[in-house]
C-alpha cells in the first residue's frame, strides 16, 4: 500500500501523472478556474500582476512536466520494439554500406598500376633523385632516413607533433590531478585506485627476467637510434624500443623504483628539449634553405657514425619524444600519472 | 578484371580489409570492437601504401657496397609514408582508448549507445 | 622587402614551438603566452598580406634545400594571406574574449593543456592554408582532428565526453577516406607536390589511361573532408559537439577549423584536379545539392530546439551548406562567393557562441529560451553583440552576411535553368527560416523576465572581453560595409591559386 503525503495533490508528481492521464486541457483548466475566482470584475494592477505569475510558474512547470515526459518516453522507448527494428535497419544499412565501399574500391584497383613491376607511374624522377643522389647530398646510407629527415623534413615535425598532441590529449582525459592536500581530484573505480590491485608483488620470475633483459633492450634501442642513418631503423623505432624496456622495467619493480630515475618533470623536460631542438634545428635550416643560403651544417664521411648533418641528431630527438610518450602513455592507462 | 584483381594481389586484400575495418568502425556498438575496426582499417592503408612501393627483383633502399643506381633499389616514398601513418594511427588508438576508460569509469559500460541514452537521462534528471 | 616571405614560415613556428613552451609553464603564463602568439600571428599574417598584394603570381617557398618535387613546399599568394589574416583575427578576438570565463569549464590545472591544443590548432590551420604538399596536409589534418577533439575533452562532464567520442569517431572515419585516397593518387601519378600532381592528372585525363582510379580518388578525399566539415548528411556530430564544448571551444571548432578544412578542399579541386575535371565529373553537382539541403535542414532542424546553443549549432550546419552550395556552382564565381561567405560566417559565428555565454551565463547558466528572457538587459553588451550576429546570419544588410548571399545570388545568376532557380528559392527559403529563430530568440531577449525565477547578480563583463566583442561586432559590419576590396582580393588570388 503505498503511503501517500498530506499534500499529495499539490505535488509535481501528482499533477504529472494527471497532465498525462487528462492530456494539455488539465493544466489550461487549471489556470482558467483559478484566475476566474477573484471577485474584483475589472482586473487591477495587482490581479494582473498575480495573474501574470500565475501562468509563468506554469508555464516553468509545464517546461518541467514536459523534460520529465520525455525522460519517460526516453527510457521506456530504449526496451520497445521501435528500438530494436531501428537498430536491425542501422545494422543493415551500414553493412551495404560497407559492401558498396568494397566493390567500389576493388573496381578501382583493377585498373590500378600493375603491383611489382617497374613501369608505374609512382617510378620517376622524384625517386631517381632520392636514390641516386641521396648519399651525397644527405649523406645519410638509409636512403629513407635521409628523405624523411631531410628532403621532407616538414612531414616528420608535423608527425612528432602528432605524437606530442597525442600525448598531451590523454594527459587532458586521464592524469589524476592531485589537489592542494594531494589529494585525488577525480574519482577512481576500486581496481584503479590500487595499481597493483590485480598483480603480486615482486614476482620473482618476472624481476629476474627484467633485470636481465631490461638492459639489452635499452641498449639495442640506444644502438638502433644512433644507427638511423647507416642502416634499418631510426627514431621511430629506436624509441619504441627503448619505451618497452623501460616499461618492463616499470612492470616488474613497480612505480616507486622507476620513478627514481623518470619522473614527471624528466619527462616534460625531455619532451621540451627534444621537440625545441628539432623545431629550432629545422627553423634554421628551412629558413637557409628557402632563401637560398648554405647551411653550413658539415655531412661528413657517408659510413661514419657522425655524418649526415642533422639527421643523427634529429633521429636522437624523435626517438626521445617517441619513448616519453609510450611510456607516459602506458603510466596514464595505468596510474593516472607518474 | 579477376585477372587484374589477382595480379595485385595485396591491393585487393587491402582494400577488402579496409572495407571490413570501416564497416566494423561504423556499425559495432561496443568501443573496443570499433578501436579494433579503426586499427583494422589504418593496417590495410598501410599495407596498400606499402604495396606501390615494390618493384621485383631489387633491394630494400639502403645503400650497399656503394650502389646508388636508381635499378638497385625499391621505391623509398612509401615507406616514409607508411612510417607516418602508423605513428598517427598509435596516437588515434590511445585517444580512443583513453575515452573508452573515462567512459566506462563513469557509466559503467561499453556500448556506445547506452551511453548516449544515460547522458540523456542526466541532462534532463 | 624579401624579409616578408618568411613570415607565413615564421607564423607557422611561432605556433609550433609556442605550443612546446607552454608544456612546461604555470597555467597563467600560459594563456598569456597563446594570446600573444596569436597577437604575433595576426601581425604577420598582415603583413604577409601587404607583401603579397604586391605579387603578381603565386610564390613557392621551398621548405629546405630542394626544390619542388624533391623537398617540401609552401606557396603565398593573395589568397592564402587574406585567409590567414582573416583566420588569425578572428581566432585573437576569440581568445580575447573568450578566455576569462574557461575557469567555469575546465579545471585549472588542465588549462595549460588547452592552451597547447590551442596554438597547435592555430598551427595546423595555418600549414593548411599554405601548404604545397598533399602529404603534410594530411599530417596536419590529423593534428587539427586530435587539437579539436582535446578542444571538446577539456570539459569533462558525460555529455561533453559522449559527443566527444561520436565526433572522434566520424573523424576517423573520413581521415582513413583522405588517406587512402592520397594514396591511390600517388600510386597512379607518383607525387606528392601540388604542382607536379596537377601536371599528372592533366595528362591522366588527356590519356585517359587512370581516369576511374582518379574519379575515386576525387570520390573519397571529397568525402573525407565534407565529413570533417559538417556537411548535410555527415553533420550528425556537429550539434552535440558544438552545444557541450566550452563556448570558446565551439567558437575555434565551428568558425575556424571547419573553415580550413573546406580551403584545402577548394585547394585540392583547383591545384590537384583542376575545375573543369571536377564539372565533368559531376562531383561538383553532388555538393550543390548537398549544400542546398544542409541549408533548408539546418533552419528546419534548428528552429525546433529549445536550447540557444543547439540551436546556433545547427545553424552552423545551415551556414556550412552555404559554402558548399557556393563550391557546389562550379564557377569562379561560385567559388569567390562561397570563400566570402568563409570569412563572413566565421566572423558571426565565433561572435554568435560567445556572446551566447555570456547570456546564459547572466540567467544562471540556463539554456532554456524560458530562462533568457530578459537576458539582454542585464548583460546589454553580450546582448547587443549577438543581435548584430544573428542579423549577419539572417542576412539583414550592413552585415557581412549579406554581403555573403548577396555575392552567392549573383554567381547563381548566369548559370542555366533549374540550377539558378534553385539557388535562388533556396536563398530566400532559407533566409525566411533564419529570420524565423534568430528573431524569436532576439525578441525573446529583450522580453521581460519572468518574476518567478531569481537571477543570479550580473557580474560585470571584464573590460578587454567587451572590447573583444565589440570589434568582432565592427569587424562584421565591416564585412558588409568594405566587402569591395576584399572580393576583389579574392577574385584576383583565385586567378593565381591554380
Amino acid at each position: 500500500m503505498s503511503k501517500r503525503r498530506s499534500d499529495w495533490e499539490q505535488r509535481p508528481q501528482a499533477r504529472f501523472l494527471r497532465w498525462m492521464r487528462d492530456g494539455y486541457g488539465a493544466l489550461d483548466d487549471q489556470i482558467t478556474t483559478s484566475i476566474s475566482q477573484p471577485a474584483a470584475p475589472r482586473p487591477d494592477q495587482e490581479a494582473m500582476e498575480a495573474h501574470d505569475i500565475l501562468v509563468g510558474t506554469h508555464r516553468h512547470e509545464r517546461e518541467l512536466a514536459l523534460d520529465r515526459l520525455a525522460h519517460y518516453d526516453l527510457q521506456n522507448w530504449a526496451n520497445t520494439r521501435g528500438r530494436k527494428v531501428l537498430g536491425r535497419l542501422y545494422a543493415v544499412l551500414a553493412l551495404l554500406l560497407g559492401l558498396i565501399l568494397i566493390y567500389f574500391l576493388l573496381n578501382t584497383v583493377a585498373f590500378m598500376p600493375r603491383f611489382a613491376s617497374a613501369d608505374v607511374p609512382a617510378n620517376n624522377e622524384v625517386i631517381a633523385r632520392y636514390v641516386e643522389k641521396g648519399l651525397e647530398e644527405t649523406g645519410a646510407i638509409n636512403i629513407v632516413a635521409g628523405m624523411i629527415l631531410d628532403y621532407r623534413a616538414f612531414d616528420t615535425l608535423g608527425e612528432s607533433t602528432v605524437l606530442f598532441i597525442a600525448a598531451c590529449a590523454v594527459l587532458i582525459l586521464l592524469r589524476i590531478d592531485l589537489d592542494d592536500h594531494g589529494q585525488p581530484m577525480q574519482q577512481l573505480i576500486a581496481e584503479e585506485s590500487d595499481d597493483r590491485h590485480y598483480e603480486p608483488k615482486n614476482d620473482r620470475i618476472l624481476q629476474g627476467s627484467a633485470m636481465v633483459l631490461t638492459p639489452i633492450i635499452l641498449l639495442f634501442g640506444i644502438y638502433v637510434l644512433f644507427n638511423g642513418h647507416l642502416g634499418p631503423g631510426g627514431g621511430f623505432s629506436g624509441g619504441a624500443i627503448l619505451s618497452s624496456g623501460l616499461i618492463l622495467y616499470l612492470n616488474a619493480f613497480g612505480f616507486q623504483k622507476a620513478g627514481r630515475f623518470f619522473t614527471y618533470k624528466i619527462f616534460m623536460w625531455v619532451s621540451f628539449f627534444s621537440l625545441g631542438f628539432y623545431g629550432v634545428a629545422k627553423a634554421y635550416s628551412f629558413y637557409m634553405g628557402a632563401n637560398g643560403l648554405h647551411s653550413g651544417i658539415p655531412l661528413g664521411t657517408p659510413g661514419a657514425i657522425l655524418s649526415s648533418g642533422l639527421i643523427m641528431p634529429l633521429n636522437i630527438a624523435v626517438g626521445l619524444v617517441v619513448a616519453c610518450t609510450m611510456y607516459i602513455f602506458y603510466a596514464l592507462f595505468r596510474k593516472g600519472g607518474l | 578484371m579477376w585477372q587484374a584483381l589477382y595480379d595485385n594481389l595485396e591491393q585487393t586484400v587491402a582494400v577488402i580489409l579496409f572495407g571490413i575495418g570501416f564497416t566494423i568502425l561504423l556499425l559495432q556498438r561496443n568501443l573496443i570492437r570499433k578501436i579494433i575496426g579503426l586499427n583494422i582499417m589504418s593496417t590495410a592503408t598501410y599495407l596498400f601504401l606499402a604495396s606501390m612501393g615494390y618493384i621485383q627483383g631489387r633491394k630494400a633502399p639502403i645503400v650497399t657496397d656503394g650502389v646508388t643506381d636508381l635499378a638497385a633499389y625499391i621505391n623509398p616514398i612509401p615507406a616514409g609514408l607508411v612510417l607516418t601513418g602508423i605513428v598517427v594511427s598509435v596516437s588515434f588508438t590511445g585517444i580512443m582508448l583513453a575515452l573508452t576508460v573515462r567512459l566506462y569509469r563513469r557509466y559503467r559500460t561499453l556500448d556506445i549507445d547506452q551511453i548516449a541514452l544515460l547522458a540523456k537521462g542526466e541532462d534532463m534528471a | 622587402m624579401t624579409l616578408a616571405r618568411n613570415f607565413p614560415f615564421f607564423s607557422i613556428l611561432v605556433c609550433l614551438v609556442g605550443s612546446v613552451v607552454t608544456s612546461v609553464l604555470k597555467p597563467r603564463a600560459a594563456k598569456a603566452l597563446t594570446i600573444i602568439i596569436a597577437g604575433v600571428v595576426l601581425v604577420l599574417s598582415a603583413f604577409t598580406l601587404r607583401y603579397a598584394l604586391a605579387l603578381e603570381s603565386a610564390e613557392p617557398f621551398m621548405m629546405g634545400h630542394f626544390p619542388a618535387p624533391w623537398g617540401n613546399e609552401l606557396r603565398i599568394g593573395r589568397l592564402e594571406a587574406l585567409m590567414a589574416t582573416g583566420i588569425s583575427a578572428v581566432l585573437f578576438i576569440t581568445l580575447l574574449a573568450g578566455f576569462y570565463h574557461m575557469p567555469a569549464f575546465v579545471s585549472e590545472k588542465k588549462l595549460g593543456l588547452y592552451c597547447i591544443m590551442v596554438d597547435l590548432a592555430m598551427c595546423a590551420i595555418l600549414v593548411m592554408l599554405y601548404t604545397n604538399d598533399l602529404f603534410t596536409a594530411y599530417v596536419f589534418i590529423e593534428i587539427m582532428t586530435i587539437a579539436s577533439c582535446a578542444l571538446v575533452i577539456v570539459r569533462q562532464n558525460g555529455h561533453t565526453l559522449v559527443a566527444a567520442t561520436r565526433y572522434m569517431i566520424m573523424n576517423l572515419l573520413a581521415s582513413g577516406l583522405v588517406l587512402l585516397g592520397i594514396s591511390m593518387l600517388y600510386g597512379i601519378t607518383g607525387h606528392l607536390l601540388m604542382e607536379p600532381l596537377g601536371r599528372s592528372v592533366r595528362h591522366i585525363v588527356e590519356t585517359g589511361q587512370y581516369m576511374e582510379p582518379l574519379t575515386v580518388v576525387i570520390a573519397l578525399i571529397t568525402a573525407g573532408l565534407a565529413i570533417k566539415s559538417a556537411m548535410f548528411p555527415f553533420h550528425a556530430w556537429a550539434p552535440d559537439t558544438y552545444a557541450f564544448a566550452p563556448p570558446m571551444s565551439s567558437a575555434i571548432l565551428s568558425g575556424l577549423i571547419g573553415k580550413a578544412y573546406i580551403f584545402l578542399l577548394i585547394k585540392f579541386f583547383y591545384r590537384v584536379i583542376g575545375l573543369d575535371v571536377i564539372v565533368g565529373t559531376n562531383v561538383d553537382s553532388v555538393l550543390f545539392v548537398c549544400g542546398v539541403s544542409g541549408m533548408l535542414m539546418g533552419s528546419v532542424l534548428a528552429i525546433s530546439q529549445r536550447d540557444i546553443r543547439r540551436m546556433v549549432a545547427y545553424s552552423s550546419v545551415s551556414q556550412i551548406g552555404y559554402i558548399y552550395m557556393g563550391l557546389g556552382m562550379g564557377t569562379e564565381a561560385g567559388v569567390a562567393a562561397a570563400l566570402f561567405q568563409m570569412l563572413a560566417h566565421a566572423a558571426a559565428k565565433s561572435l554568435l557562441f560567445l556572446s551566447t555565454n555570456e547570456l546564459v551565463s547572466v540567467s544562471g547558466d540556463r539554456k532554456r529560451f524560458h530562462y533568457l528572457h530578459g537576458a539582454g538587459y542585464r548583460n546589454p553588451v553580450a546582448g547587443v553583440v549577438f543581435t548584430v550576429g544573428a542579423m549577419s546570419l539572417v542576412g539583414i544588410p550592413f552585415t557581412g552576411g549579406f554581403i555573403a548571399k548577396l555575392n552567392l545570388a549573383t554567381a547563381g545568376m548566369p548559370m542555366g535553368g533549374w540550377m539558378r532557380a534553385l539557388v535562388l528559392i533556396a536563398l530566400a527559403i532559407s533566409t525566411l527560416l533564419n529570420a524565423v529563430y534568430y528573431l524569436h530568440t532576439v525578441v525573446s531577449l529583450y522580453r521581460r523576465a519572468p518574476a518567478e525565477i531569481d537571477y543570479p547578480p550580473s557580474h560585470r563583463v571584464p573590460r578587454h572581453a567587451a572590447a573583444a566583442l565589440v570589434i568582432s561586432m565592427l569587424l562584421t559590419v565591416y564585412l558588409g560595409l568594405g566587402s569591395g576590396p576584399i572580393m576583389r582580393v579574392i577574385e584576383a588570388g583565385l586567378k593565381m591559386f591554380a
